[in-house]
């Protein structure tokens, strides 16, 4: 397996990219080059150097600080959003295929339903009533994630529940729920951890994007989406400030993707000549 | 057909009811008294109570919700508390930018996913079509409204080609208005075209495998010719399911790269409402978006027994 994983290369690159992700925020929490939140005015908008490796913002704070808290906004919504939508997707997933039925039709048909609401209007309509705010944006995206959980374990898992193993099982006497958590979620667990990888990189771009529109992630707490929206109104005089939260976000979604891609490869050897 | 088409009807009106109430709960309900948050916390009480009767939600929940709804049927929208103005002229102003907007984008991306997906599905396993996959994976991972701001600084502040934003409308002229609206759909159809392309290239592969392709080539057909004519038509029920879901995105997606170019659409319609607390009018943009997200997949599904006739009403 080991053999394997190092031989593929979404693999490895989507791991690496993922690890320096995760290395970031973590880092954040015990060091930065200068405090993010300190503000130098006189040394605002300072080309990337020795002293700021990426340089000054209009605020004169330090773009790499900036970057490296930023990294802990996109992972801690991800975390959490796609963690809501895999713990309360797969549940009702489950249930679905357990019931089947009316049971079935009628969580399918609520997850229709869930798609007619994309994060960013959910977004919109928890902030119209509750102002904008990082919770907010987790709740809404989280939401999102729930419709989509629901519908690739049930697929996946009505699959499973065909296969002579589930059928043992009931012959000891075993009931739908204990078959469904013991025998069940473990066979789809592949897919879920696929999806879930994915997913934590559409959360990544889907906090940015809130927080660009000034519904997610609020001031003072640094974001890359907010980077990015402050950097726009400075094109003109410093271009590069809209350069690096971008490269960033890109890199960090392209990780998570590739390493989504890759874990697929490995988990289920047939997707790999799909691709 | 007919009993699909019906089932599919069904559940589509009963998504958009289930959306009306979500809707209407969320930003007609949870808010509380709407009269009293636009006057203030220090608003006099008789002139809080004189705005809720102007608004109308002094009446039960239940009236006020059968009101929006059947209004919504005539096309009676109620007024916009923030601009005095019947909601359906606001809407409809706005929508002259953004459909067109979403339009431009799915236009953009067939073309670039189509011929993207196509040629390297044909250049499988070469270097152009592993490089081709490459390029598509680095697509998806840039953010629109990133992507957005890169062509502004490029085309705007360096060549000077396109205005870095802004829309003088279509009065002007067709031409006028799709320049202003190109940008912004490159940069929301360049990402969606890195998916739908990924996805026409698997598509595609796998109807190459098939034995009429083999038959198809063995009578004569060029490669050419058994790609868009063969293949294609046989690939296109997951691309077409991938371009429905895409269309609800680009929509979504116009909210945002409105904002990056300063476009009169419903994105900035919405963000002006929400900091003017004009509920009615988010609530109206909200629910249209909505039934448009709910209406292009009615459209896919219908689309699915049009591509191949052997899809049924269960299959979906």
């Amino acid at each position: 397996m080991r053999t394997r994983a190092l031989a593929n290369r979404s693999f490895v690159i989507g791991a690496a990219l993922s690890l320096l992700l995760i290395a970031a925020a973590l880092l954040s929490l015990v060091w930065t080059p200068y405090s993010p939140y300190e503000m130098d005015l006189p040394g605002k908008l300072q080309p990337p150097g020795a002293a700021h490796w990426l340089g000054t913002d209009a605020f004169g704070r330090d773009v790499a600080s900036l970057l490296l808290m930023g990294a802990r906004a996109s992972i801690a919504v991800g975390f959490i959003a796609v963690g809501m939508g895999l713990l309360i997707g797969t549940a009702f997933g489950l249930l679905a295929s357990a019931r089947r039925g009316w049971v079935e039709e009628l969580i399918m048909r609520i997850a229709d339903f869930g798609f007619a609401f994309p994060a960013i209007l959910s977004a919109i309509m928890l902030t119209a009533v509750f102002g904008a705010g990082m919770v907010n944006a987790i709740v809404a995206i989280g939401l999102y994630n729930i419709p989509t959980f629901a519908r690739i374990t049930r697929a996946s898992a009505n699959a499973v529940w065909s296969r002579e193993f589930v059928l043992a099982a009931r012959a000891c006497g075993k009931g739908t729920f204990s078959i469904a958590v013991e025998h069940v979620l473990p066979n789809i667990l592949s897919v879920l951890i696929v999806q879930a990888t994915i997913r934590f990189a559409i959360a990544i771009l889907a906090e940015a994007a809130l927080s660009y529109l000034g519904l997610g992630t609020q001031p003072p707490q640094p974001s890359w989406g907010r980077m990015l929206s402050e950097a726009q109104t400075l094109m003109f005089q410093a271009p590069l400030l809209a350069v690096f939260p971008g490269l960033a976000i890109a890199l960090a979604v392209l990780g998570l993707n590739l390493l989504g891609d890759g874990l697929g490869d490995l988990l289920d050897p047939r997707l790999a000549r799909r691709r | 057909m007919s009993v699909f088409l019906f089932k599919r009807l069904i559940t589509l009106i009963a998504t958009l009811i289930g959306a009306s109430i979500v809707i209407f709960l969320v930003l007609e309900i949870l808010p509380g008294n709407a009269a009293q948050t636009l006057m203030g916390p220090d608003a006099a009480p008789d002139a809080v109570q004189a705005l809720a009767i102007k608004l109308g939600i002094d009446r039960p929940p239940l009236e006020r919700y059968w009101n929006w709804v059947s209004g919504m049927l005539t096309g009676d929208l109620g007024l916009s508390y923030a601009y005095s103005t019947p909601v359906a002229e606001l809407v409809l102003e706005r929508l002259a930018l953004t459909v067109p907007l979403a339009l431009m984008a799915m236009a953009i991306t067939t073309l670039l996913a189509l011929v993207a997906g196509v040629y390297a599905a044909a250049r499988h396993n070469r270097p152009s079509g592993v490089a081709l996959m490459a390029l598509t994976q680095i697509g998806i991972a840039i953010p629109n409204f990133w992507f957005a701001i890169l062509l502004i600084m490029l085309f705007s502040v360096k060549l000077g080609w396109f205005s870095a934003g802004g829309f003088s409308g279509w009065d002007e002229g067709v031409l006028p208005g799709l320049k202003a609206l190109l940008l912004p759909a490159i940069s929301l159809a360049f990402v969606q075209a890195a998916i739908l392309a990924r996805i026409t290239r698997s598509a595609v592969l796998d109807v190459l495998r098939e034995d009429f392709v083999r038959t198809a080539r063995a009578k004569g057909a060029s490669q050419r010719r058994t790609l868009w004519g063969h293949v294609l038509r046989n690939a296109l029920i997951p691309v077409v399911t991938v371009m429905g879901l895409q269309f609800a995105e680009l929509l979504a997606g116009t909210i945002v790269v409105e904002s990056v170019f300063y476009l009169p659409g419903l994105g900035r319609l919405i963000f002006q409402s929400i900091s003017n607390r004009d509920l009615i009018v988010v609530r109206n943009c909200v629910m249209l978006l909505a039934a448009m997200v709910v209406a292009v997949n009615f459209i896919v599904d219908v689309l699915y027994s049009v591509i191949d006739p052997r899809v049924k009403a269960s299959d979906i």
